[in-house]
């Protein structure tokens, strides 16, 4: 077991230095700090002089290792547009992203299990063929437009839930202000979290079925029924054991990926959160706060990826037998 | 499957069947004439490309050409609605273009870079699943990890962070144009792990067969025996990724575009056309979001389902039931 963990951490620790690596050289070719600190009217030989004080004309290597001994302190530079430090902005974004991620998670873990179950258990039934035939569905409309037809159904045409922002939050620790709390705020949130949902449940709801009816035809379950067991049992205590170890790999990673799909969710609802403030730094060409993104939302991917692997080496014994390869 | 045709030519020594009567005869043809909404959404399939690949002729108007547009034409409803008119059949968005015709020439955009992106994403994947499958060792092991620390990146992400520095370090005019090229580019890129991880599964079940003996001990190169002897074999799963694939290209289009990081407002995909109506939607100009959002899910939805059928045909797992 310690082989596999110092292994995993070592891979984790290379990742995020090859992040670090390509955001520095983001940082380093994209846009002039110099236009952003002083503007048109400085003489070229000042702007040389200013260049050699600022560091801008060391070699690569001197100006990474600054670059790195500031991101590790949590130094990545100040935003061109607010004026504060880029990863200050972003971390105070952090909890209404984070909100969403888990709304979307809560809803398919609530959906998608008991679906996914019952469609293995029940092959032919008629609710199976509209849960398959839903899902497939689901996969194929992307989640701007799941959002999109949400807004125009349910804000537009029905006036039931509000079509954009947070609403009224309640202030819960440091920076930290939650939708959760407040009506308003949660009837906010349900449509965001839908749709950002709406990607994932048929990818999830497909995924358990298709390995729960694998451990279904496998002979300890028909020895189980041999027995005598109560069917119940059987699917939910014996089958479904098996059959969450792969989707818990499966789902650690799609957890990150929503991260990524929040970028969209959040410019449908001018959702306040990290992914709408990136694409407002890149319309804006704001360097430093296009880094602290790649950082921040780099070492969520790592840490998660991270912690689902030990995770799963910790369920599954024979991923530490082999010694870590699948 | 070709192995058990080349059994059965073998048998009929008098008559050697011909190509589409071997097909006729298939597991495959058969399969197709039984199952309903294969044939349906293949015929749609094969509709829609087909009119959005003769989209110069069959368009009313051409969207690109700005001499054309009116702008006292914008936002004029679907000729079904109160307000609507005669010649736009669908209505015309925000910028007077006629929404039929910029939807077709839409549509063969998104079609273009979807198809071309996987291509890419084969090539990739191909290469590198085959030579890591076959040779294995170091090299096996170093681009598994790299495609496993790929994967672990969703391609989305990726992609909207690569297509934003560039947009941002090229400026928006010279990205517009380069913009059809960098998409094709960045999905084919970040998705060869997928193929290349089937792949490599399938190289590995091949390579322990005769076959691939026999090619060896008749002193073949190992590039010859890769392409020539293992490829064909491993054939069947790569069409049913290839499906499902270029559905998902088709969506990563759409989201890059509408998030601003693809296709210009100019010459749109789907995915800007819905973008551009999305501002209008709250005025009431629903259509202009509305019906190339149906549209895009319909193009996509077919190609699935087409996935769908194809993977339970060719799943080795149910013949053997």
């Amino acid at each position: 077991m310690f082989a596999f963990l110092a292994r995993r951490l070592l891979q984790a620790l290379i990742v995020m230095f090859v992040i670090s690596l390509i955001s520095f050289s983001i940082q380093d070719n994209l846009g002039d700090p110099l236009r952003e600190l002083v503007g048109q009217s400085v003489s070229e030989a000042q702007r040389q002089e200013l260049r050699d004080e600022l560091g801008l004309n060391d070699p690569f290597l001197v100006q990474y290792g600054r670059f790195l001994k500031g991101a590790v302190q949590g130094d990545l530079g100040q935003s061109y547009f607010f004026k504060e430090p880029a990863l200050e902005v972003i971390l105070a974004k952090l909890p209404a992203t984070l909100e969403l991620v888990f709304g979307a998670t809560l809803l398919i873990i609530v959906v998608s299990i008991p679906a996914g179950v019952y469609a293995a258990i029940r092959p032919h039934s008629f609710l199976t063929k509209m849960i398959m035939g839903w899902s497939i569905l689901g996969i194929s409309i992307p989640v701007f437009l799941t959002a999109i037809f949400g807004i125009y159904l349910f804000s537009i045409e029905l006036g039931w839930l509000p079509s954009y922002g947070r609403g009224e939050l309640v202030h819960v620790w440091g920076s930290w202000e939650s939708g959760y709390l407040s009506w308003d705020g949660f009837l906010h949130l349900i449509m965001p979290c839908f749709a950002l949902a709406s990607i994932m449940l048929p990818l999830f709801i497909r995924l358990i079925r298709s390995e729960m009816v694998e451990t279904l035809s496998t002979e300890y379950v028909k020895f189980a029924k041999a027995k005598g067991l109560k069917k119940t049992r059987i699917y939910f205590l014996h089958a479904l054991k098996n059959t969450m170890l792969p989707v818990v790999t499966v789902g650690g990673v799609q957890i990150g990926t929503m991260v990524a799909y929040t970028i969209l969710t959040e410019t449908v609802f001018q959702w306040p959160g990290m992914g709408f403030l990136f694409l407002e730094a890149v319309n804006r060409v704001d360097t430093p706060l296009i880094v602290a993104y790649l950082i921040v939302v780099g070492a969520i991917f790592v840490v998660v990826n991270t912690l689902v692997d030990l995770i799963y080496g910790l369920i599954n014994p024979t991923v530490r037998l082999a010694g870590g390869d699948k | 499957m070709s192995q058990a045709d080349t059994i059965g030519q073998a048998a009929q020594v008098t008559h050697v069947p011909g190509r589409w009567e071997r097909f006729k005869k298939s597991n495959f043809w058969y399969n197709f004439t039984k199952d309903k909404v294969a044939q349906i959404s293949f015929v749609i399939l094969i509709l829609m490309a087909g009119a959005a690949f003769l989209s110069p002729v069959l368009a009313p108007t051409n969207p690109y050409d700005l001499v054309s547009i009116d702008i006292m034409d914008s936002e004029i409803p679907p000729s079904w609605a109160e307000e609507g008119e005669e010649r736009f059949l669908l209505g015309t968005d925000n910028q007077g273009r006629d929404l039929f015709s910029t939807i077709l020439y839409g549509t063969r955009t998104s079609l273009i870079i979807g198809f071309c992106a996987v291509m890419l994403q084969m090539f990739l994947g191909v290469c590198i699943g085959l030579s890591s499958g076959y040779f294995g060792g170091r090299f096996d092991s170093f681009m598994m990890r790299m495609a496993d620390i790929q994967l672990s990146f969703s391609t989305m992400m990726v992609a909207i962070i690569v297509l934003a520095v560039f947009q941002a370090s090229f400026g928006a005019e010279l990205y517009s144009e380069l913009a059809m090229l960098m998409l094709i580019l960045v999905i084919g890129i970040a998705e060869w792990p997928q193929y290349a991880r089937t792949i490599r599964a399938s190289v590995l079940a091949e390579k322990k067969k005769e076959y691939v003996e026999a090619a060896r001990v008749m002193g073949f190169g190992s590039g010859r025996i890769m392409f020539r002897h293992i490829l064909p074999n491993c054939l069947s799963p790569i069409l049913v990724i290839s499906t499902v694939q270029i559905a998902n290209a088709i969506i990563s289009e759409a989201a890059l575009s509408f998030l601003g990081l693809g296709m210009p407002v100019s010459k749109p995909s789907l995915g800007s056309l819905i973008s551009s109506g999305f501002e209008y939607i709250f005025s009431g100009s629903w259509w202009i979001t509305v019906i190339p959002g149906i549209v895009l899910v319909v193009l996509v939805l077919v190609i699935n389902l087409l996935g769908d059928w194809l993977r339970d045909v060719l799943n080795p797992k149910l013949y053997k039931g």
